[in-house]
């Protein structure tokens, strides 16, 4: 039995032979409609999920451009708490809980498990399906005159109060829920039973370790927020007082129950991000992740400790002083698995070979604008700062640079880490690099003076503001025109790439991994045969001990 | 056992193996599979976690019921007094009944025995059937009662307004709950449907019976729900 | 308050608390993530590829370091939790001898009555260096009530009181914000907070005002025929209020009470939910009735009413010694209040 193993063949080598892959495998409309290959459902994810960052970009944009003035005078207080309610809705359920693993864990995770397909790829259609029908009811809301309870649709204001489209959007957001279960059910699944041969749990990339995590919460979060809504739609329609405390309710269970979901919801958007990032800062140090293990376990143990924070957005609103004591304790141990994580990367850059390719300048960045975040949660979590800066913009600061600092500067990692395979084409580096300069400097002076006005008393949600709060708002608008440009550019130069890029080959990194040893674009079916996998994950000595020889040979 | 491919051969997927996918195989096995064992074992797990997030769904709905259980003890007396237990016991034990049929046609798929399985099936689906009519029986008369909440709402009591909103937040659990029982209940008669014509063309045998072994784990999570409805709503 | 502020200015007597947490956790955050960016760009650099160096040493990651970087950084962030439950203390025990102040928010304003029986609305005239404690609940959504240069904020929840407190420390005007989003003018339902000398305050007291909140509440208190029933004996048809705050009463179900805001809040509007241990459910509810202004009055008055003479010197210590008896304060809110219940009774 001979079985495979890193050292077999070189893996740097040109690829020209035009080849059938998953994207000329067929042709046409439907062949992408009906599609049931994960890597064609992750494009029409990519599509969509674009779509909708961009949406909630211009909201965001406008909301900015309203901002620059104390006085509120561009948009009525009515259209700009309909922007940030939409802003928000957008981007947390249509982009950033589907963003990376809809995208990239349906592409690249069954490939990095030697796997032909999720293991139900009719339901992995199934839940794109129902993610745009979800979407449906956004755009519809956003077309007939939107929605303003802000994301978070808090009882009884969203119950009884609103007069706009709250049935609709919660209904969407009810239906998109059911679209992250499904891909998390499928995952879950997908890693239990369909590993290689050889590939045992500890040498799995981190990636695989932490969509595991992450779909384990969206498993066991997402129906929380299914029951929560439907008992506020059923509130709405009938009148009913559930979480009303006119007719008898109580407003404050429905932020529990709503916080149930949505703390452990914002692990399902990091944690996906630190999955890309383990993988980056390997492929661009060429080395084993230091502490593979503490990584790996801090991901399910932020998946764990993350059921147990949620009131600690609850802190002033109404909670018992000793309930506040225990969720603020419970939130500084959550603090600790992240620490693990960014300590373990830092580390990993030790003498190792780094390369300051786009992917990695946006890891960097990632590291650095992360532990920002992470350290500001430790204020919001300490009880005496949040009373003062609970709901106000520091509270914006911090959630950005764990949102958009995080996930998205990964998901842009990811992108153009793993573009070559998806496309089979490279992007021109030094446009990548150059965006990721200014993402990074726009993101920068968007979100820190948040930080300043927020302490200063700046609340949340405001559409007009005290005049002393002005220079850090303008200070923020001019950063978030910076950001704009800062994602325009990967569109414009990625789609040029489509056609003018340099050919990948099959591993344009030198990075290890199965993903890098199937040709790019993958074949339809991944792998011709099974990989039997005798490696342990990044086992760079040995790959580059092999590329050594074939160089020199 | 076949040899395994090379690192190059990897890399390499034009040409195609000596051994590929020639080999008989069974026609349910899905081509991303190796084999039935695994597709059997993955759809398990999938049914299984599937069933842990609808407890989740549910228990969410339990834990709401509890807490203002707790704030209304005299309200939740007084709404479970309009219900019938009678209906309601004797609706648990033909749902139970639906339970053991169902069991019996896994087993029945199990053997190859076509014509039993068909039978046990339908018979669920018929055991389905009652249930949900006498349900629907059940909410025609509270609705002519004024208990459903809402505008239609005109149950008052005088004395205690407290009571009576406290009754229409019970009904309004009552309706949430045993509506969105019913509501899989229906999904699961869609599904009878498609495995009754399965069965009796005989897809289902000793090599295959995964899917009706499945769709049993979810008519019996769905059967399991009621149990706890039953005594939580008719009894207290 | 000057033009660009990047710190909030001092005024209360938390402030320095919540600032000195503040800037502590800068300090150490601050530092700790600047040894971070340092580290990253210093290994990123030295560490870069090049031609000598691409390949990678790989190290065994020695357990003590990891068991370092998971411990240490734990302590810290217990002591960060030790310290931050500390402030939270400090800021939720409300002092004995503070004024009583109710505030009501509404979409979009905020509406305080002092108990003296002023009315202000967007803004609140209070004395330096006296403890002030809001009692407060909204009419309709969820609001929160901020003032950003005392540190303190709470949600102001519909039908239900909830209490918040400050000293301030500066005269002079500063802001109150809303902090929870409530609808269309969220942004415009801010106001000012005008801390003033004890004697200005006193002058400011002595403007215009219908009588002392308590005695509001005591006319209000005889037009809805309250006291047909709420005797000062035993003999009414419902329980004597006199000297009831801050007692504990059992129910006719068996379980007991604290006779509190809420408690009394609660029997007003839906007196059937809790009924004194031997009494009929006879009362109406005033739900939808009484308004948010006027529940306070009556509030107020029924936590004013002494208890009778003849009754324990427990019993009137009792609401004085927490700190909650409205009307009865050394400064200039008590004296309106004391003889009032005596009369009304006959």
């Amino acid at each position: 039995m001979t079985s495979t193993t890193i050292d077999d063949a070189p893996f740097i080598e040109p690829s020209t032979r035009q080849r059938r892959n998953y994207l000329n495998d067929e042709y046409g409309v439907l062949s992408w409609l009906l599609t049931r290959d994960h890597k064609r459902i992750a494009i029409l994810y990519l599509f969509s999920v674009t779509v909708f960052f961009v949406v909630g970009g211009i909201f965001a944009f406008l909301m900015r451009l309203e901002l620059l003035t104390p006085e509120g005078d561009m948009f009525t207080s009515d259209t700009y708490n309909k922007l940030f309610t939409l802003h928000g809705i957008v981007m947390i359920f249509f982009f950033l809980i589907p963003a990376i693993p809809a995208v990239f864990g349906n592409f690249i995770l069954p490939i990095m498990l030697g796997a032909k397909d999720l293991a139900f790829p009719k339901l992995n259609l199934l839940s794109w399906y129902i993610y745009m029908v979800g979407g449906v009811f956004g755009v519809i809301v956003i077309i007939t005159g939107g929605v303003d309870t802000g994301w978070t649709f808090y009882t009884p204001f969203s119950t009884q109060y609103s007069n706009t489209k709250v049935f609709a959007i919660t209904l969407g957001a009810f239906i998109t829920g059911f679209s992250s279960i499904l891909t998390g059910l499928n995952f879950l699944v997908t890693i239990h039973r369909m590993r290689a041969p050889g590939l045992t749990w500890f040498r799995l990339p981190l990636f695989v370790w932490s969509m595991y995590a992450t779909s384990v919460v969206i498993m066991l979060a997402t129906p929380i927020l299914a029951i929560t809504l439907v008992l506020l739609m059923v509130e709405r329609v009938l009148q009913v007082g559930i979480f009303d405390p006119a007719l008898g309710g109580d407003p404050v269970l429905y932020q529990h129950m709503f916080w149930f979901y949505s703390h452990p919801a914002v692990y399902i958007m990091i944690l996906p991000g630190m999955a890309i990032i383990s993988e980056c800062v390997a492929a661009f140090t060429r080395k084993r992740i230091f502490g593979y293990k503490f990584v790996a376990f801090s991901s399910l143990g932020i998946a764990f400790l993350g059921f147990l924070v949620w009131a600690h957005h609850l802190f002033v609103a109404g909670i018992s002083v000793y309930s506040a004591m225990i969720f603020s304790f419970l939130t500084m141990l959550v603090a600790v698995p992240s620490a693990i994580k960014v300590f373990n990367w830092t580390a990993t850059l030790y003498k190792a070979s780094v390369s300051w390719q786009t992917p990695m300048l946006y890891v960097l960045g990632f590291i650095g604008l992360f532990t920002i975040g992470g350290v500001t949660g430790l204020f919001l979590g300490a009880l005496g700062i949040d009373v003062h800066v609970h709901d106000s913009y520091f509270v914006v600061a911090h959630f950005h640079y764990i949102m958009v600092g995080g996930t998205i500067m990964a998901y842009m990692a990811g992108i153009h880490y793993w573009w070559p395979k998806i496309t089979g084409r490279m992007y021109p580096e030094w446009w990548g690099r150059l965006s990721a300069l200014l993402v990074f400097v726009g993101f920068n002076l968007t979100f820190f003076p948040q930080f300043l006005v927020g302490y200063v008393g700046m609340p949340r949600r405001y559409h007009a503001y005290a005049p002393e709060f002005q220079v850090l708002n303008v200070l923020s608008t001019a950063g978030a025109t910076v950001l704009a440009v800062g994602y325009l550019l990967p569109m414009l130069y990625l789609g040029w790439s489509l056609k003018f890029g340099r050919k990948a080959g099959t591993n344009p990194w030198g990075a290890v991994g199965l993903e890098w040893a199937t040709s790019s674009p993958p074949p339809k079916e991944n792998f011709h045969h099974t990989p039997v996998v005798t490696w342990e994950a990044y086992d760079y000595p040995a790959f580059l001990k092999a590329m050594k020889e074939t160089q020199d040979a | 056992m076949r040899s395994n491919p090379t690192l190059h051969d990897l890399q390499h997927p034009g040409h195609e193996g000596e051994e590929g996918h020639d080999e008989h195989h069974h026609p349910f096995l899905q081509h991303h599979f190796e084999d039935l064992g695994q597709q059997h074992e993955a759809s398990t797990l999938g049914m299984w976690f599937f069933v842990a997030q609808e407890i989740l769904f549910f228990g969410g709905l339990f834990c709401c019921y509890f807490i203002y259980r707790e704030m209304y003890p005299a309200a939740w007396k007084a709404g479970s007094h309009h219900q019938n237990w009678q209906i309601g016991a004797a609706n648990t034990i033909v749902l139970i009944g639906s339970s053991l049929t169902m069991a019996l046609a896994v087993w029945g798929a199990q053997g190859a025995k076509r014509k039993f399985t068909t039978l046990m099936l339908v018979l669920t689906l018929i055991l389905g059937g009652i249930f949900v009519g006498v349900k629907g029986y059940e909410y025609a008369e509270h609705i002519h009662e004024g208990l459903f909440p809402g505008s239609a709402f005109t149950y008052v009591q005088h004395d205690n307004p407290q009571l009576t909103r406290g009754v229409e937040l019970f009904m309004t659990f009552y309706f949430t709950m045993t509506g969105l029982h019913a509501l899989h209940m229906i999904i699961g008669a869609g599904l009878l449907l498609w495995f009754i014509k399965r069965t009796w063309r005989g897809d289902f045998g000793p090599e295959y019976y995964g899917p009706v072994e499945i769709m049993g784990l979810y008519w019996h999570f769905v059967d399991i729900v009621w149990i706890f409805l039953f005594p939580l709503l008719y009894l207290v | 308050m000057n033009d660009f502020p990047l710190f909030p200015e001092q005024a209360s007597s938390v402030s320095p608390l919540v600032d000195g947490l503040y800037l502590g956790l800068v300090a150490i955050t601050g530092g700790v993530s600047l040894l971070i960016w340092i580290a990253i760009f210093y290994l990123a650099v030295k560490y870069r590829r090049r031609p000598s160096n691409e390949l990678a040493q790989e190290q065994e990651p020695p357990m003590a370091l990891e068991m370092t970087w998971t411990i240490i950084p734990g302590i810290i962030f217990i002591l960060i939790f030790v310290a931050g439950a500390w402030v939270f203390f400090r800021m939720q025990r409300v002092p004995a001898n503070a004024i009583e102040v109710y505030a009501t928010g509404r979409q979009w304003m905020w509406k305080f009555q002092h108990p003296t029986g002023q009315r202000e609305i967007n803004s609140l005239h209070v004395p330096v260096g006296r403890a002030i404690k809001i009692t407060m609940a909204s009419e309709d959504v969820i609001h929160s009530l901020w003032f950003p240069a005392f540190r303190v904020k709470a949600d102001v929840l519909p039908n239900r009181y909830r209490t918040m407190w400050f000293e301030a420390t500066k005269t002079g005007k500063f802001h109150i914000f809303c902090a929870e989003y409530c609808g269309t003018m969220h942004s415009g339902m801010i106001g000012s907070v005008i801390v003033m000398e004890p004697t200005e305050y006193q002058q400011w007291l002595a403007g215009g005002s219908e009588g002392s909140l308590a005695s509001q509440g005591e006319k209000l208190f005889q037009k809805y025929a309250c006291n047909t029933c709420h005797m000062d004996t035993a003999t009414g048809r419902g329980p004597v209020l006199a000297g009831l705050y801050g007692q504990s009463r059992p129910l006719t179900d068996g379980r007991s009470v604290v006779v509190d805001d809420n408690y009394i809040r609660e029997s007003i509007l839906n007196p059937a939910a809790k009924i004194a241990a031997g009494y009929q459910p006879l009362m109406p509810a005033f739900q939808g009735q009484v308004n948010e202004e006027d529940l306070i009055r009556l509030l107020s008055y029924v936590k004013s009413i002494p208890a009778p003479q003849t009754g324990s010197a427990l019993a009137v210590e009792s609401p004085q010694s927490r700190g909650t008896s409205a009307g009865a304060q050394p400064a200039a809110a008590g004296a309106a209040t004391a003889p009032a219940p005596q009369q009304q009774q006959q």
